[in-house]
């Protein structure tokens, strides 16, 4: 896999080749991320990967310097986000830039996820690159779960009282799990702090595990729309300037999107009930967590037993992890399985149909519409996805990547001269 | 290692394990610090019994204090409720146990082993499920009703529809005199 690597950097100043003999890291990052060969063909469901690195980029700066005002104890918390919103210079943007970021994050890795799966990125050979991210999908919830108790409001709160009590399913040992993690015998200030120790560690080892997403990527190379492997040279564009300026023009669009949120609904994506201070003796109405959540609540709610309900709801997650041997299709892009194309989007159509049951009562029609639906969701992934590659008949391939490319531009003739 | 399989083991090799095995219990040593620091603190231990004056509570009334963080429900039963909890058929009961601090664990869930004095259900304010705060009068059983995720629970606290599996539990406590409580 030669084609694989970048040109090599040479230094050019006497003061870079000094460097480079003793530390030869613009050695090591040139190859990576400026002459890097990807492939000429990636639309722009492919600048997703810049986009959330972007994400955590600001999840982490605005992070740290609300941590400089944030104050966490359970009778300080809730007042001192006030006191960021209404007294600290700036203090309304950085919150509710961080606030709306983990949805924005949230919204970005969700299409991340799905161009993977509708062009087969998780199949041989990038098997680890997808276990990595389910990895870092799941340190992102637990991250952005934690986060979110932070403002110490009822939903937060009442949001922790119910996650945590998920691990009182577990049998014999449940109890004393919960305990351990609220360090007491309910949800209350011990929590509150290890919360946000953990809140302000998490995102750290996402930048850890990210490391080793970026480095399985580059030694398979990206995945490209007709799923093809690269053959030859002239099917690779080096990254800069070519994907440089895809991702950044993709990036400022998204920031604009980004900037539609923090600027004129800043608290759309967020329940009013979290701006009432937490109280351990009222739960609200409707205890409802954050948008990025609701299809796994709505699995969790579809099984009318506890630890039956938790072990669906994890398993919905752990499904993804055996996700590149459930597939036994050969073919990676759906753009060439005919029968996968429409069921990806069936079950893209399940999971936004999981999260509007998440948001409503567990009550009539919508509990047996969770149970249908979360059916139709383990269906997908073990039985349809292995039956589907026995049976299914592909659409011919094209012979390489810059014969899809241009063969569209002339009209079949493929010519292919870099 | 292939070498060394072939002969007896000599005293280098149990001093690698011997060194390797302290190694392993050196670690754990460590590492439990760490984690049990998570636990529950002494000050947090040292919340564990209030005591209340029950001559405030009407008939028919349910009161909710604190008690370790959690709330502790009290009804004052009327003889109605009473008979209604008492007549109730053990079969019809989802969790068959008492869920009663205050006894050995293994009673069944009639509710003469609920409560010490019918006229007085304490129980832990604490859905079974997934730890929401029930809703007291609500519900198709009288007792209470967990908005969350549709628990119903009757006027001994006990599960009877829903998806929280245990019956509310019973702290320990004692009656002191006539007209308090003392719970923990």
């Amino acid at each position: 896999m030669s084609e694989l690597h970048g040109e090599p950097y040479q230094p050019q100043s006497g003061f870079m080749k000094w460097m480079e003999s003793r530390l030869p890291i613009m050695g090591l990052l040139y190859p990576t991320a400026v002459t890097f060969p990807t492939p000429r063909n990636l639309n722009y469901w492919w600048t997703f990967g810049g986009i959330l690195m972007f994400c955590l980029t600001v999840q982490i700066m605005t992070g740290i310097v609300l941590a400089m005002h944030y104050v966490p104890h359970v009778d300080m918390a809730f007042e001192s986000v006030e006191h960021i919103m209404r007294d600290v210079n700036f203090g309304w943007l950085l919150r509710y830039v961080h606030a709306n970021g983990g949805s924005m994050f949230f919204i970005a890795v969700y299409i991340h996820m799905f161009r993977g799966l509708y062009y087969g990125s998780y199949k041989a050979p990038r098997e680890i690159l997808w276990i990595l991210g389910v990895v870092l999908f799941i340190l992102m919830m637990a991250t952005a779960f934690m986060g979110y108790v932070l403002p110490w409001g009822q939903m937060s709160f009442w949001g922790a009282t119910v996650i945590t009590s998920l691990f009182s399913a577990i049998p014999y040992v449940g109890d004393m799990i919960t305990q351990l993690l609220w360090g007491g015998f309910a949800v209350d200030n011990p929590t509150l702090n290890r919360f946000f120790s953990l809140h302000y560690l998490l995102p750290f080892m996402i930048v850890g595990v990210v490391v080793l997403h970026i480095w399985a990527l580059h030694v398979t190379g990206n995945n490209n729309p007709t799923g093809l492997n690269v053959k030859s040279k002239q099917d690779t564009l080096p990254f800069h300037p070519f994907y440089t300026a895809k991702d950044g023009f993709a990036l400022v669009v998204f920031i604009l999107f980004f900037a539609m949120f923090v600027f004129f609904a800043p608290n759309i994506l967020g329940d009013p009930i979290n701006y009432e201070k937490a109280n351990s003796l009222v739960t609200p109405e409707h205890i409802v967590p954050e948008w990025y959540f609701l299809p796994f609540y709505a699995i969790l709610r579809a099984i009318p037993d506890k630890l039956g309900g938790v072990i669906v709801m994890f398993g919905a997650i752990m499904v993804l992890f055996i996700l590149p041997w459930l597939d036994t299709s050969k073919v990676r892009s759906a753009s060439f399985r005919p029968l996968y194309r429409q069921f990806f989007w069936v079950l893209v159509i399940v999971c936004i149909g999981l999260g509007y049951l998440g948001a409503k009562p567990p009550e009539g029609a919508y509990v047996v519409w969770s149970r249908i639906l979360t059916a139709y969701y383990f269906f997908h992934f073990l039985v349809i996805l292995p039956v589907l590659g026995l049976v299914e008949r592909p659409r011919t391939l094209p012979q390489s990547i810059t014969q899809s490319v241009l063969g569209k531009d002339d009209g079949g003739q493929a010519e292919s001269k870099g | 290692m292939a070498i060394s399989e072939q002969h007896e083991p000599h005293r280098r090799d149990f001093l690698y394990i011997a060194t390797g095995a302290f190694a392993a219990v050196g670690g754990v040593a460590a590492v439990w610090p760490l984690i049990h620091q998570m636990n529950p603190d002494a000050s947090v231990q040292a919340l564990a019994s209030i005591e209340i004056d029950l001559s405030a509570i009407e008939l028919g009334q349910t009161v909710t204090v604190k008690w370790q963080g959690r709330p502790v429900f009290i009804r004052h039963r009327t003889p109605a409720e009473i008979k209604t909890a008492q007549d109730t058929p053990l079969g019809d009961l989802k969790d068959q146990v008492s869920r009663n601090d205050g006894l050995g664990g293994a009673e069944d869930a009639s509710d003469a082993n609920r409560v010490v004095r019918p006229e007085w259900l304490i129980v832990v304010g604490v859905c079974t499920h997934l730890g929401c705060i029930p809703v007291k009068d609500q519900g198709d059983f009288n007792g209470w009703f967990c908005p969350c995720h549709g628990s119903h629970y009757d006027l001994s606290g006990r599960i009877r529809q829903g998806p929280a599996p245990e019956n509310l539990l019973v702290p320990k406590y004692e009656f002191i005199g006539d007209d308090a409580v003392q719970i923990g």
